[in-house]
């Protein structure tokens, strides 16, 4: 059986350019970078390229407005712990009822210690509404934080706006564009947005390597204080093999960026368009108009996302789901929630998340077993009829346990 | 994803006595598809015997819990439903060879369902008490409405507390922060601030007095005794229960059932049995399950935690 790997969006492979690019800092220059003999040979010269090739796909201005970190979490928590640290006596934070657990528990712990913390809703479709996030703008607010596209959905935010109305409000402005890097092309130079974290691992880089761009002339302070690495800016000796990775990944996110909009988005199209047609009561979640291009997120009514899953997995396709039952909670997914997904549905939604891996075949094979899948469960489901194949009549009425 | 065990798998992808039981008289539902799963069970009941026939299900949910409701309806077929009666939730785990501890609840759904059907049967109201918070304490499988209710009930006031009350908290302590929430959230309904260096506001009474000087074989023995059955009321509460087998000098070798028995927390209540063994008894005791003892190792080998 050959494996269709179809979760990008939860992490990438490590393109084969990268990893051979990698070896050498492991085995031969592995010196620190701040050394001066044979085995540093070169480092700082390969991270000072990695730099401006990652500059390069973000379109920042100075190559030193690039900061390696460890990942998107440390670039996201680094943003606002420094916003707040800058301006003390703000104690207002905007972001987003959407946003990654990496910004979210953040946030929510910051409540706690006395912030106020104002998320914005979304509508059905996942949209905001710029009019309540103009109202919420004001000398009080330390940092907005409002993610370029949305991991589960892949609805993108229109950031660039939103970052000029904070600008125009005299508010710092960050973005989790951690799905969003190489996926869709940016000019920052071109944009008000002050701070933007990324994450290597979602572009066919390792993980465990991070960047998080920092507009020349913003007001920062390091969230890790020590040696001089990153002008200060973020101590700690250099990851150098995955630093000069990420370099290389970025390169090649700017070779495939058309692909990636042209390609892979018919890969995605087929394959949601094959499933609607072809299984009753399920439809796509976000905004159709407004999305990444390798992402689809379907809801399956009156069945369960993680036994959706077990079954893909045994037929040897890869993808994830919003479910509670995939996390050990309860509840669906806070993005779920948010979007007032109905409860017949919150529970059932798959996401699949492609990349320039994938191929129509992969699609194909997904189309052909999806069908029988989502009716293998639905025949389990006490709130399925099997013999019409259609949901019971009333499901609440049809179905009336001791509790809820 | 979770780390299933084969027969989880197996019920899964190939479950058992799946739909609905077409001319039952015994149906029980509960949960809703809101909550994110729900179990139809339908039963064929003898009249004259009271035999379970044949049964059925119809389940809403995740892997473990379709697992559940086919291992459910596979054990209770045969039984009479006094018999089905007993069946807990914990054996249907054990039947599954053990489920994660974010899925116990799964198997909590299928002994209720069972008990919600008998009720059926019987013509009676059968009235849940179960609410469910979420999840605490990975080790021990306890969830914040447990947590907050024995805080609530015996005045709490430290994570040391909680630990001696519920278990939570006892094992990895990854959980601690949770448990100061809950702490600070309930403290504060009572007019009281959280203290984290607080004295512990009840010192659980010591169940056994300590004993003092050394003991011969058989004070010794005894003690282990004294303290296993102290522990017991506790162990059965979650479906277990210990038995001490034999003591050989500090080796206690004892008999695990039920809940504790094969599943994964079996080494965490051993490792806490011996804990309290030791601060009771005042010297180094070693706790082993008597499958162990047949084999003979040696003391420190001994033990699979
Ligand atoms: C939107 C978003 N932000 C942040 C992260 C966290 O990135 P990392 O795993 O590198 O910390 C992720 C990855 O899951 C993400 O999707």
């Amino acid at each position: 059986m050959r494996d269709i790997y179809l979760d990008n969006n939860a992490t990438t492979k490590v393109d084969g350019m990268v990893v051979d690019a990698m070896i050498p800092y492991f085995t031969e220059y592995f010196g620190n970078p701040s050394s001066i003999h044979r085995f540093a040979d070169g480092v700082a010269k390969a991270i000072k390229k990695a730099r401006s090739q990652v500059q390069e796909l973000l379109g920042a201005e100075h190559d030193s407005e690039i900061i390696f970190t460890s990942c998107g979490t440390e670039s996201d928590s680094t943003a606002i712990l420094s916003a707040i640290k800058c301006q003390p006596n703000r104690k207002e934070i905007i972001t987003t009822a959407v946003e990654h657990p990496a910004i979210l528990n953040l946030v929510d712990n910051l409540e706690k210690e006395g912030y106020t913390i104002h998320r914005l809703p979304v509508d059905k479709r996942g949209r905001l509404s710029l009019e309540a996030y103009k109202a919420m703008l004001s000398d009080q607010v330390a940092i907005v934080s409002v993610m370029w596209a949305n991991n589960e959905t892949g609805t993108i935010f229109p950031v660039e706006q939103m970052a000029q109305m904070a600008n125009d409000a005299g508010v710092m402005f960050h973005t989790d564009a951690v799905q969003a890097v190489g996926k869709i092309p940016m000019m920052l130079q071109d944009t008000k947005i002050d701070m933007l974290s990324l994450s290597g691992h979602k572009l066919h880089a390792p993980k465990g390597i991070g960047v998080l761009y920092l507009k020349r002339g913003t007001r920062f302070r390091p969230l890790l204080r020590g040696g001089h690495q990153e002008r200060g800016r973020r101590a700690g000796t250099e990851n150098t093999a995955s630093i000069v990775g990420l370099g290389v990944a970025c390169e090649l996110a700017m070779q495939y960026m058309e692909f990636e909009n042209t390609q892979v988005t018919a890969m995605r199209d087929k394959l949601e368009q094959g499933i609607v047609e072809s299984i009753p009561h399920c439809f796509i979640t976000g905004d159709l108009n407004n999305r990444l291009p390798n992402t689809t997120d379907i809801a399956f009514e009156y069945i369960e996302g993680e036994a959706i899953l077990m079954l893909l997995n045994k037929a040897g396709i890869a993808a994830s789901s919003g479910s509670a039952c995939t996390s050990g909670s309860l509840e669906p997914s806070h993005v779920m929630r948010a979007m007032d997904i109905p409860y017949t549905a919150a529970h059932g939604t798959i996401r699949f998340s492609f990349s320039r891996y994938n191929s129509m075949d992969d699609v194909d094979e997904v189309l052909k077993v999806m069908p029988k899948i989502v009716a293998t469960l639905r025949k389990l489901s006490p709130y399925w009829d099997s013999v019409n194949n259609e949901p019971v009549s009333n499901p609440e009425q049809a179905f009336q346990p001791t509790y809820a | 994803m979770w780390d299933y065990s084969d027969k989880v798998k197996d019920h899964f992808f190939n479950p058992k006595n799946a739909g609905a039981v077409v001319d039952a008289n015994a149906i029980g539902e509960v949960g809703s598809i809101s909550c994110g799963d729900a179990l139809r069970l339908t039963l064929k009941v003898n009249d004259q015997t009271e035999v379970i026939e044949e049964a059925g299900f119809q389940t809403f949910g995740c892997g473990s819990a379709i697992a559940s409701s086919s291992v459910l309806t596979e054990l209770i077929k045969g039984m009479t439903i006094d018999e089905a009666l007993k069946v807990t939730n914990q054996d249907i785990a054990a039947e599954l060879d053990g489920l994660p501890p974010e899925k116990m609840h799964c198997s909590v759904m299928g002994r209720e369902a069972l008990q919600a059907a008998v009720a059926n049967y019987r013509g009676e109201e059968w009235a849940d008490d179960h609410e469910e918070g979420a999840l605490i304490c990975k080790c021990f499988a306890i969830d914040a409405v447990m947590i907050e209710e024995m805080v609530w009930a015996n005045k709490l006031r430290t994570v040391e507390d909680v630990t001696n009350y519920t278990k939570a908290g006892g094992g990895c302590a990854a959980c601690h922060e949770d448990i100061e929430a809950i702490l600070e959230k309930v403290l504060k309904e009572r007019g009281e601030n959280f203290d984290p260096n607080a004295k512990p506001a009840t010192k659980p009474e010591p169940l056994v007095a300590a004993a003092k000087g050394p003991m011969t074989n058989l004070q010794r023995i005894k003690k282990i005794e004294e303290v296993l059955t102290s522990l017991r009321p506790a162990l059965m509460a979650d479906g277990g229960d210990v038995e001490l087998v034999e003591v050989i000098g500090n080796t206690a070798y004892v008999n695990m059932t039920g809940a504790c028995n094969g599943c994964q927390m079996a080494a965490m209540t051993i490792a806490g049995i011996q804990q309290r063994l030791m601060e009771v008894l005042g010297e180094f005791i070693k706790v082993v399950p008597a499958s162990e003892m047949s084999k003979l190792v040696n003391i420190e080998g001994a033990g699979h935690a």
